[in-house]
């Protein structure tokens, strides 16, 4: 077919083009490749010859973006904002020059470090969250090396997507694309269309990773840019905790956010992910600004008693759309979720969870917990499916909603579709505004508003923390604290 | 001086009057009873003591160690030693009774220029109170108050009081939905608290209580009123006749200045 033909001559040509840079020296030269504003099918070739991908993936790139042409921006959410102009939006640009950044941390919002301040981070850390110019060797760097050392030697893979493409590109062909389709909704095919970089796992059969992954490359997880894609797969009976983002409030000039996130997880093998997010969350005041996190995140239990469990502390951008959901494809597989969402200002949050229930006796938890404050809407969006074919399966549901102030907003879709009669479905929501009463009773007791808030809000959301890992877990205490301060009294 | 002197107190709540002139003075190592019926304000006195900001104060003062108490914020006044038993206890799910009562002590004892207590030193610490009205060790790390029996809020609250050692307590009907065993328990926590240095006032319907605490000074609230003011015999006295005896005295009195 001649246009296929051409097709090819393009990409040979850009090849050739990358190449040519990189005699020239590509390092400095990368450094200002950003492409212009606009998406056509030039784009998606460009993105996908500069990171030298092999043919096939070009392709499902290609048919991602051709099926996005075809769709329409979901309207369904809970959710209100002005319409994206994806013709305005620059859809590659080489990792960030330092020269960006400020320069120093006095060269920082002085609110922001006040917040890294309290958060406890260390000093070269916040250089790194606010984006300032640091040396080129640093700490992490060696501690990273270690850490992938002591990973390799049990066979766990854990690198960058695009590295995994060239090194692993076997796997990333197998398993890409087979939980969330590349068509699956309108976001996930433009993701599917331009995706930039993420993080690629792979744990062998039996293995147990020996430490949680990404806690100690945080800093790293930075520049994957706005189309994040990460797929995490782990083989029979293998365990992996995986931890995403970071309690500090992040430096991103680009508004529009759509991560795509796959996990599959084979027989009796566990898959724990856990998120903190806290993107701009926009002008506190007027709203503007802030990051719109249109996310899809999917994990499939596949074979017998695999087990996947999400973990989210929600706390930052202008607006979520999120739902990590599991399909429970394995005889006895389990799917979790636990959430924490807090929408302040003028903060709004569509989330929650699907389960789908396919193999029998599969059991799926859901606890929410929503937190509104200032003029924030918050909405807990959730879908338990039991197939026909699911015999004995089970589903618990527990949504709380908790309303600080009068001019927030909370709201609950619950979906339940049964069609097998020997499920048993749970079901349980409750929305308080937090009392008086609480709170007269801490004052009571000598403690005044500001922490008996953080002490209420802290024990609404324990359910949810305790499924978090230690660290994660003190932080987000701390964030949430941080982030409700001035919410009461 | 004085610890508490209320002055012709007025308190309403939207139209309503509940307190129509309240004179009280409570000196420190003194045990006050204030007995009356239901509606008469009892509670209202208690939770304006402690602060509470949905009542509207329109005339008279609360003086509480000389200074004017209406002022101060009712974590302040908590920290200055003013301790409110509450008659309904308030739940607060996923937070631990220890953890609570850990925060609120610490508050306190920075108030106070202590240094505030670690783990280790408070859980020593708390278990030493606990024997005092002999609480189930279970209670202390279950959420404060959650699914706890009404006997349980009620020795909670007197737990509370023990930890956070108050200057002046008032115990707002700590007695009701006690059975026996129970009320004797409270009872003998707030005797072992009895010192010349803290106060007490006990709210309460009955003279149940004041067999076990006994009191030095016994009021009665009628309408918003105290009408009557007298000895430990004085609780003896209403249980007899009931509250319509002085209903009647004061009818025949405002009649009188009628």
């Amino acid at each position: 077919m001649p246009e296929t033909a051409t097709l090819v001559t393009d990409t040979e040509l850009l090849e050739q083009h990358v190449a040519q840079e990189y005699k020239a020296g590509f390092v400095t030269d990368i450094e200002q490749d950003t492409l212009p504003p606009g998406l056509d099918e030039d784009t998606v070739r460009f993105i996908s010859a500069k990171k030298a991908e092999p043919e096939w993936l070009l392709e499902w790139r290609l048919k991602a973006y051709r099926d996005w042409l075809e769709m329409k921006e979901p309207t369904w959410a809970n959710i209100k904002y002005d319409p994206i102009d994806y013709q305005s939006i620059s859809y590659y640009s080489a990792p960030k020059s330092a020269s960006d950044g400020p320069q120093s941390l006095d060269e920082v919002d002085p609110e922001i470090l006040a917040t890294y301040e309290k958060l406890g981070i260390p000093l070269q850390e916040q250089k790194f969250l606010a984006g300032v110019a640091v040396d080129a060797v640093f700490d992490s760097v060696s501690v990273a090396t270690t850490y992938k050392d002591k990973l390799a030697e049990v066979g766990v893979i854990f690198c960058p997507m695009s590295e995994a493409v060239q090194e692993h590109p076997e796997l990333v062909k197998k398993y890409l694309g087979t939980v969330v389709p590349r068509n699956d909704n309108f976001f996930a095919a433009l993701n599917s269309a331009v995706f930039s970089d993420g993080s690629f796992v792979y744990i062998p059969e039996g293995v147990r990773c020996p430490m949680e992954l990404s806690t100690y490359f945080r800093m790293n997880a930075l520049n994957t840019g706005q189309f994040e894609r990460t797929l995490i797969i782990a083989e029979k009976g293998s365990y992996v905790s995986y931890l995403e983002g970071c309690t500090a409030p992040m430096r991103d000039q680009k508004q529009l956010h759509a991560a795509v996130v796959e996990l599959y997880a084979h027989e009796t093998a566990t898959i724990k992910y856990s998120t903190v997010q806290n993107w701009y969350p926009g002008d506190v005041e007027t709203g503007k600004g802030g990051i719109y996190n249109f996310v899809t995140k999917r994990g499939i239990a596949a074979g017998r008693a695999a087990k996947i469990s999400w973990t989210q502390v929600e706390t930052g951008s202008a607006i979520t759309w999120k739902y990590p959901s599991v399909i429970l494809k394995g005889d006895d597989s389990v799917g979790e979720f636990y959430s924490v969402a807090v929408s302040k200002g003028w903060q709004q949050a569509d989330t929650g969870t699907k389960m789908i229930h396919v193999g029998k006796n599969t059991t799926s938890t859901i606890i929410s917990k929503g937190i509104s404050a200032g003029n924030g809407q918050n909405t807990y969006r959730g879908g338990v499916k039991i197939l026909k074919s699911a015999d004995g399966a089970r589903n618990f549901s527990q949504c709380d909603s908790m309303l600080l102030g009068d001019k927030c907003g909370a709201h609950t879709f619950p979906y339940i579709d049964v069609q097998n009669p020997t499920a048993q479905m749970e079901h349980e929501a409750s929305t308080s505004k937090i009392g008086e009463d609480q709170l007269f009773y801490c004052n009571s007791r000598g403690i005044d508003a500001e922490d008996a808030v953080s002490l209420i809000v802290n024990g609404f959301c324990k359910e949810v923390f305790k499924e978090l890992p230690m660290e994660f877990a003190v932080e987000a205490r701390k964030l949430l604290e941080i982030s409700l301060e001035g919410s009461v009294g | 001086m004085s610890l508490l002197e209320i002055k012709n107190l007025h308190v309403g709540v939207k139209d309503a009057k509940i307190l129509k002139g309240v004179d009280l003075t409570v000196n420190r190592g003194e045990v006050h009873a204030i007995m009356g019926p239901n509606g008469s304000g009892k509670s209202t006195l208690a939770l304006v003591l402690a602060g509470r900001d949905t009542y509207e104060i329109t005339e008279g003062e609360i003086l509480y160690k000389g200074e004017d108490l209406l002022e101060v914020a009712p974590e302040e006044r908590a920290r200055e030693g003013l301790f409110l038993a509450f008659q309904y206890p308030v739940e607060i799910p996923g937070v631990s009774n220890v953890y609570f009562l850990k925060a609120a002590l610490n508050a306190i004892r920075k108030h106070r220029g202590q240094e505030e207590l670690d783990a280790m030193d408070f859980l020593t610490y708390v278990r030493e109170k606990m024997a005092l009205v002999k609480m189930d060790e279970t209670l202390l790390n279950r959420p404060v108050n959650e699914g706890f029996s009404g006997g349980e809020k009620k020795r909670n609250e007197i737990f509370h009081m023990a930890v956070l050692d108050p200057v002046l307590a008032v115990l707002d009907e700590t007695d009701s939905g006690l059975d026996i065993d129970a009320l004797k328990i409270v009872a003998d926590g707030v005797n072992s608290l009895r010192s010349e240095e803290r106060a007490f006032i006990i709210i309460t319907h009955y003279q149940r209580l004041l067999n076990y605490i006994v009191p030095d000074v016994v009021h009665v609230l009628l309408d918003g009123k105290i009408v009557r003011t007298g000895g430990k015999e004085l609780a003896l006295e209403l249980e007899e006749k009931g509250y319509s005896w002085l209903e009647g005295e004061v009818h025949e009195e405002a009649v009188a200045h009628a």
